[in-house]
């Protein structure tokens, strides 16, 4: 078996060390040339690059490289990175931990577990299998597919890493203070019977022993599957943002989505619950908003409540809660979220 | 060879059952695919993040869509 496989190995996983210097020199490289080579390429076209279109198309030849490789790069770092925290050790980790500091490491650790959307549940309940207190397990579920690397590179490339920071300090906030207020209010009961009964299991995991060339291997999976899957999103916000730019008056969202409408934040949030998309799927509308004059608190109010609420989850947690702590639990959320959007209006 | 796939019938769980099934068909092994869809059963396996792999009641497999050539050892295994 092993004889057969060795010849497959492609040379990054037989030498992984010098690939990973070699690609970061390379990534280097690449990426410094790209304002000079959107300079030239739009110099090459017949058009005048002090003109609107100029403009708009040099944004286009380099902001769209510069995303990209961002994404590639943070998302390849990322697959290293999740081969070691995966769903079963982190509830190793927070197995049997009392709330406060627990709440502030699941939030934490949920940004670097990977996972898809649809085992939210399955891990639900294998972290409450394990002993992990509900509240704690709440603020892993929150802080995983709100706060994660994909959302984050996407703020920083196309908004500054300003943005990035605030969603990734308020993202977590939500997470650790929403669970720990489900833990405080002692909602055990309201669990599915039938999660109750099961039997407690230990948290004990076998680690699985990789080699830093399985890591890379995890690393080029990852960039397959999310960034093959999320670039014609991203593709789609910059075009947007480049096209709208001269057709819609510049303050047209902000009648209703500016500072001074107070309501626009929890308009936010209530239409972003039924629509259910992943964080680079949000952006190119997050993108349009923010051109058009609406306010940077909304519209962050609006991403968190697309990504982080989502009426199909919910009719699947329904197997597992009981309609009072799901309730609670879109409450609390909601909540957390429209403080997060008020709170930038009024600070920005 | 019986093998189960665990999965709440997400994209990646029907990719996962057709990735198998194109394996076992090109070697020409004979499988018994079934899907496990309900979350009591599939928490039975101790799999929290699916879509999950059993083979002959042995749980090989958690987390995303195998690669093909973890699919091809297995289907070699047996």
């Amino acid at each position: 078996m092993n004889t057969l496989a060795a010849p497959l190995k492609t040379w990054p996983t037989r030498q992984p060390v010098l690939f990973l210097i070699l690609s970061a020199v390379a990534w280097l490289a690449l990426y410094n040339t790209l304002i000079p080579a959107s300079e030239a390429l739009v110099a090459m076209l017949p058009v005048d690059r002090s003109s609107h279109l100029g403009g708009a198309l040099q944004f286009f030849f380099y902001d769209t490289p510069k995303v990209l490789m961002l994404l590639t790069a943070v998302v390849f770092v990322m697959g290293m990175v999740n081969s070691y925290f995966t769903p079963e050790r982190t509830r190793a980790l927070l197995a049997g931990r009392s709330e406060g500091a627990a709440n502030v490491m699941a939030a934490s650790l949920g940004i670097v577990t990977p996972f898809c959307s649809c085992s939210a549940v399955p891990l639900f309940i294998g972290f409450v299998q394990a002993g992990v207190p509900l509240g704690v397990t709440f603020s892993f579920l929150i802080s995983a597919p709100m706060v994660n690397e994909v959302a984050l590179t996407l703020l920083f490339g196309m908004f500054g890493w300003k943005v990035a920071l605030l969603y990734l300090g308020l993202g977590l906030t939500v997470a650790i203070v929403a669970g720990w207020l489900i833990g405080r209010l002692k909602m055990e009961n309201h669990l599915e019977d039938w999660v109750r009964d099961m039997p407690k299991m230990s948290a004990d995991f076998e680690d699985a022993g990789m080699t830093l060339g399985d890591r890379i291997e995890g690393g080029f999976h990852a960039v397959k599957e999310i960034v093959g899957k999320v670039w014609p999103y991203i593709l789609g916000g910059i075009a947007l943002g480049g096209l709208i730019h001269g057709y819609v008056p510049e303050d047209f969202m902000a009648s209703f989505m500016g500072k001074e409408a107070w309501w626009s934040v929890p308009l936010a949030v209530v239409m972003g619950v039924p629509m259910y998309t992943n964080a680079a799927g949000v952006i190119p509308i997050v993108q349009a908003l923010l051109a058009k004059g609406a306010a940077l608190g909304t519209v962050l109010a609006f991403m968190m409540s697309v990504i982080a609420l989502s009426l199909p989850e919910m009719i699947i947690l329904r197997k597992v809660l009981k309609l009072r702590l799901i309730a609670t639990f879109v409450g609390v959320v909601a909540s957390g979220i429209l403080l997060v959007g008020f709170v930038f209006n009024a600070v920005l | 060879m019986d093998i189960k796939v665990l999965g709440t019938g997400c994209a990646n769980c029907k990719s996962t059952i057709a990735l198998i099934d194109q394996v076992a068909k090109a070697k020409g092994v004979e499988v018994t695919l079934t899907k496990v869809e309900e979350l009591r059963d599939i928490m039975g396996y101790g799999v929290m993040s699916t879509p999950g792999v059993v083979i002959n009641g042995k749980v090989v497999h958690a987390g995303g869509v195998p690669s093909r050539d973890k699919v091809e050892q297995w289907l070699a295994a047996a």
